[in-house]
């Protein structure tokens, strides 16, 4: 469904004199109450009425594509429906206004949340610990890795300083890496695309703090020797940690814990329902092995039963009759990654969406998003190349290589016409060692009426670009704006309004 | 399903090897319907008291009004479940949004550009350090000491993987920065950057003097400002104004809850100069095949995604929807709204330190103008006046003792316009209530 095409001034363009909305109560001058030198002399913001306010944002919303638009299978970012009880639970007034400064005794339901949470994710993955402190996945990769580093640093191997990555990595993996002043060695994918140990035997050695990967992988497929590839880099002294960005596949079916991975993060804006908010905010609790906890970010929250003993192993419980307390003094710990203990609001839509499937649900869930995507694959592979055609998990990549070496269309152009069809595209050019790739993700909670739409759309789209490619090259039409100039975009920045001098 | 794709049962798809099948059950929550998840989360929501209390808690998290019109459309799902804009065409509206929020920071701090958000302003220092260090090649840091101790401890976490060093500067008599001992500080050029925040973490007004700014770019030190309280940027001289080339800020009075510390959202702005060293994305504006003008997101060979470990910065996901919310608090507010918001800020403030100081032992600790929130003595440790004010129903504030051991009979005490006079009368009689009880048992 096309979606309307009009042009919207920017907030600053609209606006009068007179058309302040009153919120508030009268307030004295600023200059009745501070010295003057300082305050500012002006500022330069308009005075909209709140109804000009509201047609201005949804006409913006109406030209924004999201999961409650239409279908929407990119790849590696778990675009799954977001249940709504979520936000209602974590717009409870009670949860929503609590300060971070308030004392533990007024928090304690707050507190409570994010224990169960965290002992849910405990046991859910197979660590020992997690830490719901990092804002995001790569906030949380940088966590592991300082973690890692005091790791080292107090065994005294401070020369660890290499983290390996397979060449499917996700970008932030190497990012991060060099956030903790560590070196990146890439390890090529073998033939199936997967790690071979033999390969990281040559790899692993005495620089080695982490080998950094994901499960499966970011082709989708499992690495069923997961297991070889962690017992070879602990014997070369290395830690092992989870890209939890693939989570989803593997839900209650198996555990990085037992893969032998010592660190790992959730995107629980990906697996856990928390809605995607336009690139944020997320949340990325970073769950660590027994041997690293007290590395852990601070604060930790504590649980203790009726006696005053600490709870602090052991799955999910009822926390009813626990007591909690924020834990800051923790002599080893990498200290805090941000000013506050954790993106509380998504910890509570985090655990609504746990409450909601329990351990049998969330199995199902990760069973259906693998056959989800399988079908996918299995309907379009006599179309577009599947350079890895086997069982894939939650996720597969499609080329488009030999439709570009017949028609010219490329899987950019693909992407684009898959918009004009009302469906949002796959990842594309990701992961970088497919040429002309398309990564696919539809998750669990799309019907087969709608997967099958999308192949359907799919198939001809293909069809398309061999009888009339340049149909598919002029893609999309039916948006509100067509191709963008990029180039002019990056070498004539205009990143802001400026009032008329 | 499973006859196209060629296999028996659901089980085929997602075998695993023997060696890392799951051996127990994992645990965890059972499985509720809606309306028993519901009943759970008001158990959480009761056992939750703090709404209960009278509150002059603030320290980085700050409660202001949110008119309703920002959760009515920041709750629209357009906007609530879509992905980083990258497919442009389908994004426009997403994309027109982040760039006001872009402008409305650039306007709010007084510099050129202003990035699509961070984590929080914690974060946004930490990333801010990392700008400077990558400006100057110097891996030192200078910060005052009257920044907020939370951010001061991210950015140690931050420095220990970068290997930088963190110095401190004091505060002085009056709680602003004690700048007597910066010239010689910055004389051997080893600092890539001084770091001050004003409002600082004691309320007070601590924008760099005049001509103190030029004295530190002589120096070429890299003059970053923190703004922890974004509200102050309606009324205070922009840090632009008062020498700071990159400022690191958090924005969570501008229409986001505090939800027990977050998600709040970071934000980093700077002058051009910095441009190609800001992490994070960038919404640029462009033009499309028909020469209609289109939002892109921009400069991306800044970004993990390209230039992975060469990257500006490890950052991918931000706080997009925290800054529109943001964005639409600052549409609806606009500019008498937000005026008038930090003026009563200011007066209901004064009017707090007023009263109290009128209490025999009560003292506003230090003597620089303040914003929203001011360092209180007390007669006596903090802790103890607090635990009593708890009693009363009263969160008096935090005890500044936490983080500054000679600070222990010091409360740091905050006051929005949500502050009603009858509040502070209602901590004011509290105070004295209490004092008089404890005079009496002696």
């Amino acid at each position: 469904m096309p979606l309307p095409a009009f042009d919207t001034p920017l907030i600053f363009e609209t606006g009068q004199e007179g058309r302040a909305n009153r919120y508030l109560p009268d307030g004295p001058a600023l200059e009745t109450l501070l010295p003057r030198e300082a305050l500012r002399d002006d500022l330069p913001l308009p005075d909209n009425s709140e109804l000009d306010v509201v047609r201005h944002f949804t006409r913006l919303s109406q030209k924004t594509f999201g999961i409650d638009t239409a279908f929407y299978p990119l790849g590696s970012c778990t675009m799954k429906y977001n249940p709504r009880i979520n936000d209602a639970m974590a717009n409870l007034p009670a949860l929503r206004d609590v300060h971070p400064f308030a004392p533990d005794h007024a928090a304690q339901g707050a507190l409570a949340v994010m224990w169960e949470l965290e002992r849910a994710l405990s046991s859910l993955f197979g660590m020992a610990a997690f830490s719901l402190n990092p804002a995001a996945g790569a906030h949380a990769e940088l966590a592991a890795l300082l973690i890692a580093k005091a790791y080292f640093k107090a065994k005294g191997e401070p020369q660890r300083n290499v983290v390996i990555v397979p060449d499917t990595a996700h970008g932030t993996n190497p990012a991060s890496a060099a956030m903790v002043g560590f070196k990146v060695l890439s390890l090529k994918s073998d033939a199936h695309g997967r790690v071979d140990p033999d390969e990281m035997r040559k790899a692993a050695g005495p620089e080695t703090a982490v080998c950094m990967m994901t499960n499966p992988n970011t082709l989708g497929l499992f690495e069923p020797r997961i297991h070889e590839v962690s017992d070879v880099v602990h014997a070369a002294g290395g830690l092992m940690y989870y890209d939890g960005a693939n989570a989803n596949a593997l839900m209650g079916n198996t555990r990085p814990g037992d893969m032998g991975f010592d660190l790992m993060h959730l995107n629980l804006h990906k697996t856990f329902t928390i809605p995607h908010g336009g690139g944020g905010a997320g949340a990325g609790p970073v769950g660590v092995a027994h041997h690293l906890i007290p590395y852990l970010p601070t604060p930790v929250v504590r649980a203790f039963d009726a006696e005053g003993t600490a709870v602090d192993a052991g799955g999910w419980r009822d926390s009813t009759e626990l007591t909690f307390a924020l834990e800051f003094d923790r002599p080893q710990t990498i200290g805090p990654m941000r000013s506050f203990w954790s993106n509380f609001a998504h910890m509570v839509r985090a655990l609504a969406y746990t409450y909601a499937n329990g351990a049998d649900g969330l199995t199902t869930v990760s069973q259906l998003a693998v056959l989800n995507a399988n079908y996918i694959r299995a309907s379009i592979r006599d179309v577009v190349d599947v350079p890895y055609d086997e069982i894939n998990r939650h996720e597969f990549v499609a080329s488009a290589q030999s439709l570009k070496r017949e028609t010219g269309v490329r899987a950019l152009d693909i992407a684009k016409a898959l918009l004009d069809r009302g469906y949002h595209a796959p990842t594309v050019y990701f992961p970088l060692i497919v040429p002309e790739c398309m990564m696919i993700e539809p998750t669990e909670t799309e019907s087969k009426e709608t997967l099958d739409q999308f192949i359907a759309a799919l198939r001809e789209i293909v069809a398309t670009a061999k009888s009339d490619p340049a149909q598919i090259l002029a893609a999309p039409v039916n948006t509100a704006v067509g191709r963008i100039d990029e180039t002019r975009a990056a070498r004539q920045p205009d990143l802001r309004w400026r009032p008329a001098p | 399903m499973l006859r196209t794709i060629g296999v028996d049962a659901l089980d085929d798809l997602v075998r695993v090897p023997d060696a890392i099948a799951l051996r127990a059950p994992v645990e965890v929550t059972p499985r509720l319907s809606e309306v028993e998840i519901a009943e759970r989360f008001r158990g959480f929501a009761e056992r939750t008291t703090a709404g209960g209390y009278t509150s002059f808690l603030g320290a980085g998290a700050y409660r202001h009004y949110i008119p309703p019109v920002v959760g009515a459309i920041a709750m629209r799902g357009e906007f609530l479940t879509s992905y980083t804009p990258y497919q442009a065409e389908v994004s426009q509206g997403y994309l027109q949004a982040i760039y006001e929020w872009q402008s409305y920071i650039a306007l709010l701090t007084g510099l050129d550009v202003a990035n699509a958000s961070v984590y929080d302003g914690a974060t946004a220092l930490a990333e801010a350090a990392i700008m400077a260090v990558n400006a100057t090649g110097r891996k030192a840091m200078l910060i005052s000491r009257a920044v907020h101790p939370n951010y001061r401890a991210v950015l140690r976490t931050y420095a220990e993987g970068l290997e930088l060093t963190v110095d401190e500067l004091p505060y002085g008599a009056d709680g602003r920065t004690d700048l007597r001992s910066l010239d010689a500080a910055l004389a051997d050029q080893r600092y890539a950057a001084l770091v001050v925040q004003s409002p600082n973490v004691f309320g007070a007004i601590d924008a760099l003097p005049p001509g103190a700014a030029a004295r530190i770019k002589a120096t070429k030190t890299v003059v970053i400002g923190v703004v922890a309280e974004a509200m102050s940027l309606a009324a205070l001289e922009a840090p632009a104004a008062w020498g700071a080339e990159i400022c690191a800020g958090e924005a969570q009075s501008f229409g986001n809850a505090i939800a027990y510390g977050g998600p709040h959202v970071g934000f980093i702005a700077a002058t051009t100069e910095h441009l190609r060293r800001i992490p994070g994305r960038l919404v640029g504006r462009s033009v499309d095949t028909e020469g209609r003008m289109a939002y892109v997101l921009t400069l991306q060979a800044r970004e993990q995604h390209i230039r992975r470990e060469k990257a500006t910065s490890n950052i991918c996901t931000n706080q997009a929807h925290c800054a529109l919310c943001a964005t639409v608090y600052l549409a609806a507010l606009g500019k008498t709204g937000l005026r008038t918001c930090a003026a009563l800020n200011v007066a209901r403030t004064n009017e707090l330190k007023t009263k109290v100081a009128r209490l025999d032992g009560f003292s506003v600790r230090f003597a620089a103008p303040t914003f929203n929130e001011a360092a209180i003595r007390v007669p006596g440790p903090a802790a103890g006046v607090l635990a009593a004010l708890e009693r009363e129903r009263i969160l008096g504030g935090v005890a500044l003792g936490r983080w500054y051991p000679e600070l222990d009979d010091c409360i740091l005490m905050t006051a929005t316009e949500l502050t009603s006079s009858a509040d502070v009368d209602r901590l004011v009689r509290a105070l004295s209530e209490i004092t008089a009880r404890a005079a009496a048992r002696v």
